[in-house]
């Protein structure tokens, strides 16, 4: 309500008006909340499921709390759910390495180097933004097979280190770096190493630290490939893992989906702001 | 002193060795092998003949890809709109909201999309559990009795969907809220100045402006959900797979399970040349916006 309408009416009928608007943008408000709220209750519905005394619905109380961390502590030690939590610890922690690194080693080339090809790579990987890696999944086979890589994790990481995105993403941070800062280090006798570890790095860690929470969740949330990829249950990944084998555990069905998940949605929250600036920028609507 | 035409060729080397190799391994060459095969009669992992085209007039007649391309088509029309539509209504939603408050309100829309699809098709399947999933009152206040969700042909896509939008939305709804804080304040001022109400800025002021980001994350949906595998195989697995194939299913079914990988990556190809379209279009919705 701007300030020039408001004076303009009649004491009485102003007082009416601010009041009948504060209630609505109120009601809009609360009703957002609600929707909130109701949106994320399956989670907080299933964690309770866990937490419920067996035989009971989810929510009955007294919560059993004795009963829950025996359930969980059957799930984590009598299935092979560490083992799936190590794979996937090393396997999303693997590509997250080797994404930025090709990404930022590519993307400081295409910046910053003057090279034979410079406009074909250029174009090659916004070509390649386009193609579906799921129309690939029998070459993929085919070709990590060949290398003797079926159920180990480098076998797992390898077709996961296509992600165009990243150096795209690099490559235009880079650009915006201010000339002067490498030509002061040039003056010092920097080489692109040093100018790509001490200048472009340092000035960028943000996006650094964005790109690599959000490939990490990406690669700790990769289904297709590690399911294909993986054949042996102590090898599998722990997303692939608790889907092969839930038949067997009965309740302990849901508590292995939430310690799935757990990782990936606290390191969401831990690092709300950076998820949400990695996938704007990724995205194409800022950068 | 004359400049050589690329004075870093030899500098740049190192820096794009590592990422043209594993591109040139792991993307252009399977790419290209995919090609191949598709004219072939290869096994998932024997070399096979060259076969012409053979593998492409087979799919022409193929009812199983015919089934494919409409249940990925019916799938794509039940998530594609809706989910951006939801996504719009959801960050208006949350855009109202100040402070720390509105930092709640997207961490809850948003925190099924960090979730694993094993998380999230555990979490539904108990919730449509059979017949005392938590959900099925709800069902039978609707249809007058519970459903074997996932053993019900005509229900397992619409579920999918549903399911999908529950997961995926809060991805439409980060993007929207960016748009949203983009649009400068004193427009809605002026809007207000010259006596329009809530609907009335929506309508000449946020839809306007906001219809490049609506363009950007409509085709980013439609070219996510034809890719529709993993949270189908979950619920469907190797039970009913014929009625409700849709066409990465229908790659991985060839390839894994019948060891048909020339018809396979014939498959394959269909579906790259359906994606690059939809990109092309992507690409040029981007454009448009950045002409603007």
């Amino acid at each position: 309500m701007s300030g020039e309408a408001i004076a303009a009416a009649p004491a009485e009928q102003r007082l009416r008006l601010v009041r009948r608007l504060d209630s609505a943008g109120l009601a809009l408000s609360l009703l957002g909340l609600v929707v909130a709220l109701a949106w994320a209750f399956p989670l907080y519905w299933s964690l309770l499921a866990t937490f419920a005394p067996s035989g009971h619905s989810a929510g009955s109380l007294p919560a059993d709390i004795a009963g829950a961390l025996a359930l969980y502590g059957r799930v984590l030690f009598t299935t092979e759910i560490g083992l799936w939590y190590v794979n996937s610890i090393v396997t999303s922690a693997g590509v997250t390495a080797g994404v930025l690194l090709i990404s930022a080693t590519c993307g400081y080339a295409i910046s910053q180097l003057d090279f034979a090809g410079r406009r074909l790579l250029w174009g090659a990987i916004l070509a390649s933004f386009m193609i579906p890696v799921q129309a690939l999944i029998i070459n993929h086979f085919f070709l990590v097979n060949a290398l003797h890589l079926i159920n180990t994790w480098l076998g797992v990481i390898l077709p996961q280190l296509i992600a165009p995105v990243a150096v795209i993403v690099y490559k235009q941070f880079f650009d915006s770096v201010p000339k002067e800062l490498r030509e002061a280090a040039e003056l010092d006798g920097a080489g692109h190493w040093t100018l790509l570890c001490r200048v472009f790095l340092p000035v960028n860690w943000g996006i650094t630290a964005a790109l690599a929470i959000i490939v990490f969740i990406g690669a700790w949330n990769a289904f297709l490939w590690p399911f294909l990829a993986v054949t042996e249950e102590p090898r599998m990944n722990i997303t692939v893992g608790i889907s092969q084998a839930r038949d067997i555990w009965g309740v302990g069905e849901l508590a292995g989906a939430i310690l799935a998940g757990l990782p990936v949605a606290v390191v969401y929250l831990l690092f709300q702001r950076k998820v949400t600036e990695a996938i704007v920028v990724s995205a194409g609507i800022k950068g | 002193m004359p400049r050589p035409a690329h004075p870093d060729n030899r500098a740049a080397l190192p820096f794009i060795l590592p990422f043209a190799a594993v591109y040139g391994l792991f993307f252009a060459w399977p790419t290209l092998q995919m090609l191949w095969m598709s004219f072939t009669n290869s096994q998932l992992i024997v070399p096979g003949r060259f076969v012409g085209l053979d593998n492409y007039l087979y799919l022409l007649r193929d009812w199983r890809f015919a089934r494919a391309v409409g249940n990925t088509v019916y799938f794509v029309a039940m998530t594609a709109i809706p989910s951006t539509a939801l996504g719009l209504l959801l960050a208006l939603i949350v855009n109202r909201l100040r402070g720390r408050l509105q930092a709640v309100a997207l961490a809850l829309f948003f925190l099924p999309y960090v979730l694993p699809v094993s998380t999230v098709t555990t979490i539904w399947g108990w919730m449509l559990g059979y017949p005392n999933g938590p959900l099925q009152p709800l069902i039978a206040l609707v249809v007058g009795h519970p459903v074997r969700v996932f053993r019900t042909v005509s229900w397992i896509l619409p579920a999918v969907a549903v399911i999908t939008l529950w997961w995926t939305s809060g991805f439409n709804v980060l993007l929207f809220l960016a748009g949203l804080r983009s649009i400068p304040p004193e427009l809605y001022e002026a809007a207000r100045i010259d006596g329009a109400g809530r609907v009335r800025q929506f309508v000449s002021v946020t839809w306007p402006l906001i219809w490049p980001v609506t363009a950007l994350v409509l085709t980013i949906q439609l070219i996510l959900q034809i890719k529709l595998f993993d949270q189908l195989y979950m619920f469907v697995g190797g039970g009913q797979v014929d009625a409700t194939l849709v066409l990465v299913q229908y790659i991985y079914s060839l390839g894994f399970q019948r060891d048909n990988g020339g018809y396979a990556a014939t498959v394959a190809v269909a579906l790259f040349v359906l994606v690059v379209a939809l990109s092309v279009l992507q690409f040029t919705a981007l454009r448009a916006r950045g002409r603007k």
